[in-house]
């Protein structure tokens, strides 16, 4: 091959060999940190799988694990404190402020740059969430330290920094990046890429307040309005326990019901390869993928997907995938557990049959009862 | 009103192989294209001054065949470009990338007049880190609003905008005071075609390049690789897994023999998805 630029064993300028030399005002800097992300009162998931991650890395540098937990006074800010110790916190961060009711960029950063400014954290993980991103870039640009995103790896080297893996060109590869002589360490994750901790119910232990020092004069921004969106309208698929998706090999939107109805049959959340979401054939928030969610189901069975990296990082956390494929070539057989060489549009529908019979008469006994019997 | 967008130029990643036997780029030949996010915050810079009057500039960093970028940008409408060039700027990471930005703005700002509103797209498909649009408005203290959905008013007199944002849950509708940084979310317009005289000036006008200095760059050492507190130390490829899936071959009755391998697979599937199919 002609065309091929060599990646450089040494990445550009020979920064594999870059040295930490931490300044000495930085050495003060210790513990792990994971901010709690709530808004309006309901904790996103991803601050429990990050403070599951973030405990493995303070338990490798023998340093505490904090949450730490920005919102208004009361139940719903305590109470995500509270919960943080059943996830791993040693130690909770509380900011408590009236005028932290909905999420501003201002109000926040000053929140946690001020935490971060005075108690001293090495590390420092957000969720890569639409807050964790807006909240992450200005924290970083104010604290002047390095912020990696979307990571889909966290760990600590021989030196004691934080090795932060993440896709690059577009995926194609993976990089590892490192704040040498910075800190805090920052990074943000995914929802769904760290696994999510088995909850341990725990004693409060150390929860440390610090006054925010804003007034709402202070805030140039006002919320005039939040609408939430509808509950129909929200797919769960990053939570769902049982996914069904279906890519170009379905050939058409009406094809594409086939997937929806064999997920329907199994009580799965449906999803899709980004090539339907730009053809309008299915909402983007059903694209499974590296642009997409991350799905960790117990069964994840992909119909009319190549498999390519983009899509294959999104579903690598999938206790068993089952693939549906013409051509068994195809990238996807590489990396599923199961795999069938057949014509998607035939299979799937005998396949919902099938599951459906199946349920009617061996197993699900007490959905026989529920329905009255088997069906044909 | 006078809005920046910055725009950068990637390669079209779709079009990116890796090859598999050496685990090495194949980038020669792939074509760069306009960040397609960016796209996005160009259409709503240009809505905004074809309703208010003034200028569009679009900056990019980058090197100096990112000019073809522009000259596109040029074409759809936009009255200046702007290339920010130099050595020196090269290896940033996205902390040295919004401060070589937000020097340039600010120079922008002394030579064109001030930026109302600041763009810049979602998030780029090479980078992809939706970092350097909170970045450059913290530079430059300007207030910021991401996953911009929907612009609903501008008050040039009062200096006030009003627009919805994409949060988590829900929509956000925020007021905040000029000059506001805006990140736009993707599919909330469609980039315009651009008119004739647009093609011929963008073909004809020269692109303004600035270097370091020129931009107004004061402390070099904040810039490219040495202003980057991020190492990339090392690229690989994903790791294949050891073992290839288990083929279902079945003549007849391919679906059964497919159910029984999955639940020969992993046995209490079959008890959990009953209790799924039951409450769904
Ligand atoms: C920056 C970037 C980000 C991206 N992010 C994502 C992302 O988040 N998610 C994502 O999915 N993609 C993403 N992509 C796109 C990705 O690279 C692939 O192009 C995409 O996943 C391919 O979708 P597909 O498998 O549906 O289509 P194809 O690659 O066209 O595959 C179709 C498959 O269907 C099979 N097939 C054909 N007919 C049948 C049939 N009758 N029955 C069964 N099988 C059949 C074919 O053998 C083929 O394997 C991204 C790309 C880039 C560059
Ligand atoms: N080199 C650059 N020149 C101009 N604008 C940029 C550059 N890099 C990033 N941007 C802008 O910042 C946005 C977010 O980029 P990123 O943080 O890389 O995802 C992009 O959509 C662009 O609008």
């Amino acid at each position: 091959m002609t065309n091929v630029t060599k990646v450089p064993a040494t990445p550009a300028q020979g920064r594999a060999s870059a040295k930490k030399e931490l300044p000495e005002h930085f050495k003060a800097y210790r513990h792990v940190w994971v901010f709690v992300e709530q808004e309006r009162g309901k904790v996103h998931p991803v601050s429990w799988e990050l403070l599951g991650e973030g405990r493995k890395l303070a338990d490798k540098l023998k340093v505490d694990l904090a949450a730490v937990v920005v919102g208004t006074e009361g139940e719903a800010t305590f109470g995500a404190a509270v919960e943080s110790f059943c996830y791993g916190a040693d130690l909770v961060y509380v900011v408590a402020d009236p005028v932290l009711a909905d999420y501003r960029n201002e109000s926040y950063t000053k929140a946690l740059t001020d935490l971060v400014n005075t108690y001293k954290p090495e590390i420092l993980l957000l969720g890569a969430t639409t807050l964790g991103r807006d909240l992450a870039g200005s924290a970083a640009t104010t604290l002047l330290t390095g912020l990696t995103a979307d990571c889909t790896e966290l760990d600590v080297d021989a030196d004691g920094s934080l090795a932060a893996t993440r896709p690059t060109f577009g995926g194609s590869l993976l990089c590892t990046i490192f704040t040498l002589n910075y800190r805090p360490q920052m990074a943000t994750v995914r929802p769904r890429v760290m696994a999510m901790p088995k909850r341990v119910s725990r004693d409060p232990g150390r929860i440390i307040v610090h006054p925010l020092g804003l007034v709402e004069d202070d805030i140039v921004t006002k919320v005039l309005s939040f609408v939430p969106d509808r509950e129909s309208a929200k797919s769960n698929l990053a939570y769902a326990d049982f996914v069904v998706a279906g890519g170009l090999g379905l050939g058409s939107p009406e094809n594409f019901q086939l997937v929806c109805h064999l997920a329907a049959a199994l009580g799965a959340d449906y999803g899709c390869s980004r090539p339907l979401v730009q053809k309008g054939w299915v909402s983007s928030d059903r694209q499974i993928g590296q642009t997409g969610r991350t799905i960790r189901p117990k069964l994840y069975i992909a119909a009319g997907i190549s498999g390519a990296i983009q899509h294959r990082v999104g579903v690598e956390g999938a206790d068993l995938i089952v693939a549906i494929n013409t051509d068994k070539n195809a990238p996807i057989f590489d990396f599923a557990q199961i795999g069938i060489v057949a014509d998607a549009i035939g299979l799937l529908p005998t396949l919902t049959a099938a599951f459906r019979r199946r349920r009617g008469t061996r197993a699900f006994p007490s959905a026989r009862l529920a329905e009255g019997g088997a069906r044909p | 009103m006078h809005t920046v967008v910055c725009i950068k130029q990637v390669p079209d990643s779709a079009q990116i192989r890796v090859h598999p036997v050496t685990n090495t780029i194949m980038r020669q030949g792939v074509p760069t294209i306009i960040n397609p996010y960016d796209l996005f915050a160009l259409e709503a810079a240009l809505e905004l001054r074809d309703k208010f009057g003034g200028e569009t500039t679009v900056l990019t960093m980058g090197p100096p065949s990112a000019e073809d970028s522009l000259r596109k940008a040029l074409t759809f409408g936009a009255d200046r470009a702007i290339l920010l060039t130099d050595r020196c700027f090269a290896g940033a990471d996205t902390l040295a990338t919004t401060y070589a930005l937000a020097t340039a703005i600010r120079k922008i700002g002394k030579e064109y007049g001030p930026p109302d509103l600041i763009f810049t797209g979602k998030q780029t498909i090479d980078g992809d880190t939706a970092q350097v649009g909170p970045g450059i408005a913290k530079r430059l203290n300007a207030m910021q609003l991401t996953y911009v959905s929907k612009i609903q008013t501008v008050d040039l007199a009062a200096r006030t905008i009003e627009a919805e944002r994409r949060s988590e849950g829900g929509v956000q509708v925020l007021r905040t005071r000029l000059p506001c940084l805006i990140t736009m979310l993707e599919a909330t317009n469609q980039i315009r075609r651009g008119a004739m005289r647009d093609a011929l000036r963008a073909a004809r006008s020269p692109i303004e390049k600035w270097n370091a200095h020129n931009a107004g760059v004061e402390d070099i050492s904040k810039c490219g690789l040495k202003g980057s507190p991020t190492v990339v130390k090392r690229v690989f490829a994903p790791s294949a897994r050891a073992q290839k899936a288990v083929l279902v071959e079945a003549a007849e009755q391919p679906e059964r023999a497919l159910i029984d391998e999955i639940f020969r697979h992993q046995p209490k599937l079959e008890a959990e998805l009953a209790a799924s199919a039951r409450d769904s």
